[in-house]
């Protein structure tokens, strides 16, 4: 069985590997909630069958009428990362305007201590 | 009845001073006429040169953002600090000598006899000075993107000449950070049912405001901004 495992499975498989420490180390300290946790972990799993069931993704390529295995992976991983651009586009911007409320209060709670001093 | 006249400023040591003066000057007069009390209010921006001292030897308020957040996090400072000291409208301007201090009576008269919520204080429908072409051109991609995305009809939703009553400061919430927050007024406009209404103003355009402006690649950057706004 592993004589059939080629070079870029492993390189692959030790990618999702690093990957998937990194969202458990990332968990474990509080940095993303147990849905993103969940998700990530999802996400690869399904890699990792991608990546030692090719014939699996070709399965879902002729379901959905697309050509080769490797083209639906493609499609589907382009997709999401424009939705992960924009998601963390909108984060950013969440995170500017509640930056900007914390400088308002600073700037008027300091107006209001200098009068008072 | 209280007037603050909130003007965001951001590195305009050049001429913050002259403006101030200038302002001073027609409140003064303003007073004379009428019995409205009015206060000036300087949102420094987090300016790296000394527009918070110049302004501060005017005797004026002055509120210091430590970081730099942009034209609406400015404006959105002045209006909150405008519902705490209980004004009753909130007049904003530009801190570049843009404006003509003249025009304060014309922008708030609509307000003082109840005829609007919110005056615009419009450069396009203005007979006086006259508006470079390529600003007119980006004033007018400006307009469509607003009328495109809040429905609303102006003829200069750029403008930083504006003034509202209380009922508008309680209602209207600015989420944009830079530019985009003079469209984002007209979506607040539409959304709480606020009157609007629009006066001539005039226009000193001068080598100085023109750099310190809206660059006109502005309304592309208003449209992504705005974008992103209505996913959020």
């Amino acid at each position: 069985m592993i004589s059939f495992i080629l070079p870029i499975q492993i390189i692959l498989s030790l990618f999702i590997f690093f990957a998937v420490s990194r969202v458990f180390l990332r968990f474990r300290e509080g940095s993303i909630s147990a849905h993103s946790f969940l998700f990530w972990v999802l996400l690869f799993v399904l890699a990792t069958v991608g990546v030692f069931n090719p014939k699996l993704t070709t399965e879902v390529a002729k379901f959905l009428g697309i050509g080769r295995g490797s083209d639906v992976v493609i499609y589907f991983s382009i997709i999401f990362l424009f939705y992960l651009i924009f998601r963390t586009n909108v984060l950013i911007e969440n995170l500017h305007h509640e930056i900007t409320k914390i400088i308002r209060e600073i700037a008027i709670k300091d107006h209001e201590n200098k009068k008072k001093s | 009845m209280t007037l603050l006249i909130v003007l965001p400023a951001f590195n305009e040591e050049k001429v913050i001073e002259n403006v101030l003066v200038g302002l001073k000057k027609e409140i003064k007069k303003i007073k004379k006429e009428s019995k409205i009390k009015i206060k000036i209010v300087v949102v420094n921006d987090g300016s790296t040169d000394k527009t918070s001292k110049i302004a501060k030897r005017q005797k004026i308020y002055v509120l210091n953002h430590l970081l730099n957040r942009g034209l609406g996090g400015a404006l959105s400072t002045g209006f909150r600090f405008a519902k705490k000291m209980n004004a009753d409208l909130a007049l904003t301007m530009d801190s570049d000598g843009q404006h003509d201090p003249r025009d304060i009576k014309k922008v708030i008269k609509p307000i003082i006899t109840n005829q609007a919520d919110v005056v615009i204080g419009s450069r396009m429908i203005s007979k006086k000075g006259k508006i470079p072409p390529d600003r007119k051109i980006m004033i007018t991609a400006s307009n469509i993107i607003t009328f495109l995305f809040f429905g609303v009809k102006t003829s200069d939703s750029q403008s930083g000449f504006r003034c509202l009553n209380k009922k508008a400061l309680t209602l209207i919430n600015l989420q944009t950070q830079r530019m985009e927050a003079s469209s984002e007024i007209f979506s607040e406009i539409k959304k709480h049912k606020l009157i609007l209404k629009e006066v001539p103003i005039n226009v000193i355009y001068t080598e100085y405001s023109r750099k310190k402006g809206q660059s006109n690649l502005n309304s592309l950057q208003i449209l992504l901004k705005l974008l992103l706004k209505l996913a959020r």
